[in-house]
């Protein structure tokens, strides 16, 4: 029998259970390393007869453990790993967990919060919740599919991955983008922004105490939302932007949607302010709430919104400029407190921005293809495909191969909704990613959560999880 | 040693050993893991003040097998510097860059969580996207993307 069978409780041994290992079982030996997807393949024998043994391949979990780990689930056994500060008998020290499972820390960060009172005197994060080895599946995908598993990282930005892997692709192929391609990346991408903003601000505002938020947040993030599954079919996870251009032209009629959007959301962002940054209550529960000092910053990687609360005015569009950014007129807001009322100030202004770049690709769209017309990456019309064979097998080719990429390296970064967006590429000639590490602006805002939080009250710390805004799509990867 | 950017003119002449070039626009920096500490703190003295990014690169064959790359910003230069650092896969330790640059904290875990790269003189160094019981180091050459069959664990009484 199995070895995981041994400590599993009388009750699920039931009577198929103990027949798997009987004599009908031809080879009780080989039994053992059998799998349920064997059973099923082979189609001899019943799953219900294999018992209860789970291969859970290296993650399997040794007998002894299993148990520890399962009475410390069922808060049987209590770990006390506690070691109180130098100093202090620790009598007045408590440790809480926050998350994985709490409702205001935006998906699954779990913080252990050691308290004194109520006042915090250490934090540490703990990640890897979400983690899903998406750098690892990158290698396993043609550079033509990598788009789809890089626009699941940071959900809520998807546009700026693919943005990101795609700009990392053509640097190493070496590929123009054209101008009208490279328009509708822009607008995609700013458009992107605001929706996220716009979600941000519900989900603060909601955490800080303003209800009404959730719901004026959401309700205009929607408009954007209808506007990509428009342009894109697919409200999150487009998979639009695609290395060599983007997968389709605008639909017929999107500057008035734009133009639409750019309505609702001026007069949301309008409501939201005079909602928030008067109210008394907003500003005692913000102003100096999680301070973040200019160094603080540059050593911890902070960048995006958060950096430019903190009076550090960097913002890759501008500095390192990307697909035409440098042609647009707008400006980098810059407040210097680096607390969560700034955050606030930074993140709506940056609204206002987006729409400034939105209005002006609208009147300066120029005309022109919306991918590359390099053969290499691009496949060829599909008017050709009916009249010639070569043109057939190049469809083919491009679909299943994908396209070789010359060896390199190299580091592309975009300012993605919340900050630098990094990807470092390694190409060794073939048609998949040697290595593919993506440098997301929440790992960096997660680990500089304990700067912001030491010291302060227990009750700041929603406050100060909601301003630094991490996805941990993002942050796990 | 031409392909340095000026304000690291005095940081290239220091370090001898360190091969400055341009790899299709970026100022890269390829350094011994002896120099990098040094170099950092150079580097950053110099201007480049804004952590940004250190990730490792396993190259299987090649010598040295892994390279840890780090990124590094200067805003007043709106420059961007990769200082690679080759890690033999017989020995692959390095030493820790924390101390120039505390944001490297979480990023030299997650290389040794996903690399089994030691940074030695590392505050706590943890598996930190992984379980702590995980055996392996998952983004090397040699661990095959697999699949793992999952058996639910009520299937049994399911009728």
């Amino acid at each position: 029998m199995t070895k995981s069978s041994d400590t599993t409780p009388d009750d699920l041994e039931t009577p198929d259970a103990a027949a798997g290992a009987s004599p009908a079982d031809p080879d009780p030996a080989a039994g053992d390393r059998r799998t349920v997807h064997d059973l099923w393949l082979s189609g001899t024998e019943s799953p219900r007869q294999l018992g209860p043994f789970t291969d859970e391949g290296a993650q399997e979990m040794l007998p002894e453990e299993s148990d520890r780990i399962l009475s410390s689930q069922l808060g049987t056994i209590v770990e006390d790993d506690f070691e109180g500060l130098a100093g202090s008998d620790g009598d007045e020290l408590q440790i809480i967990n926050m998350g994985p499972q709490h409702p205001a820390t935006h998906g699954v960060l779990r913080l252990q919060i050691e308290l004194d009172g109520e006042t915090i005197r250490r934090v540490k994060p703990i990640i890897g919740y979400l983690h899903t080895g998406m750098e690892k599946t990158a290698e396993e995908l043609t550079f033509m599919q990598g788009s789809t598993n890089v626009t699941r990282m940071d959900y809520l930005s998807p546009l700026h991955n693919e943005l990101c892997f795609s700009l990392a692709v053509e640097k190493l192929l070496e590929v123009e983008v054209p101008p009208r391609a490279q328009a509708i990346r822009v607008l995609m991408s700013e458009l992107n922004r605001i929706a996220s903003h716009l979600l941000w601000s519900a989900t603060s505002g909601f955490d800080i105490g303003a209800l009404s938020m959730m719901i004026y947040g959401l309700r205009e993030r929607e408009s954007v939302l209808e506007f990509f599954e428009k342009v894109t079919g697919l409200r999150m996870n487009h998979n639009f932007i695609r290395p060599g251009g983007v997968a389709a032209d605008l639909p017929a009629g999107w500057q008035q949607d734009v133009t639409g959007i750019i309505e609702t959301v001026t007069a949301g962002v309008a409501d939201f302010e005079t909602l928030l940054m008067g109210n008394p209550i907003f500003i005692e529960r913000t102003q100096g709430i999680g301070i973040l000092t200019r160094e603080e910053c540059f050593a911890y990687g902070v960048t995006g919104p958060l950096a430019r609360a903190s009076g550090i005015d960097y913002d890759v569009r501008k500095v390192f400029p990307y697909s035409g950014f440098e042609q647009y007129e707008f400006e980098v807001p810059m407040v210097s407190n680096g607390d969560v009322y700034d955050r606030f100030v930074v993140r709506f202004d940056e609204m206002r921005q987006s729409m400034r770049i939105l209005e002006q690709v609208i009147e300066t769209i120029p005309a022109g293809d919306y991918r590359t017309e390099d053969r290499k990456v691009t496949p060829p019309p599909r008017a050709r495909i009916d009249e010639s064979m070569e043109a057939l097998i190049h469809h083919f080719k491009i679909f299943t191969d994908g396209f070789k990429v010359p060896p390199g390296e190299t580091y592309q970064a975009v300012e993605s909704s919340r900050g630098e967006l990094g990807m470092y590429l390694v190409s060794d000639g073939g048609s998949k990613p040697w290595r593919l590490h993506v440098r997301g602006p929440s790992f960096a805002h997660v680990q500089a959560l304990p700067m912001m939080l030491t010291d302060s009250l227990i009750a700041d710390t929603i406050a100060t999880i909601a301003s630094a805004d991490p996805v941990m799509g993002d942050v796990d990867r | 040693m031409t392909s340095a950017p000026t304000i690291l003119t005095a940081t290239a002449e220091r370090f001898a050993n360190v091969e400055f070039d341009s790899v299709l626009g970026d100022v890269v920096a390829r350094a011994p893991r002896e120099d990098v500490v040094g170099l950092l703190e150079s580097v950053r003295d110099a201007g480049y003040e804004m952590f940004i990014d250190l990730c490792a690169v396993d190259y299987l064959v090649r010598d040295p097998r892994f390279d840890v790359v780090v990124n590094v910003v200067s805003l007043a230069e709106s420059s961007r510097l990769r200082v690679i650092i080759g890690v033999p896969g017989t020995d692959s330790t390095m030493p820790t860059i924390t101390a120039v640059y505390p944001g490297a904290d979480f990023y030299e875990r997650e290389a040794f969580d996903l690399f089994g790269i030691d940074f030695s003189g590392h505050p706590d160094l943890t598996r930190i996207l992984l379980p702590d019981e995980w055996e392996g180091h998952p983004l090397r050459k040699e661990i095959a993307i697999g699949s793992v069959p999952v058996q639910f664990k009520e299937a049994n009484k399911a009728k």
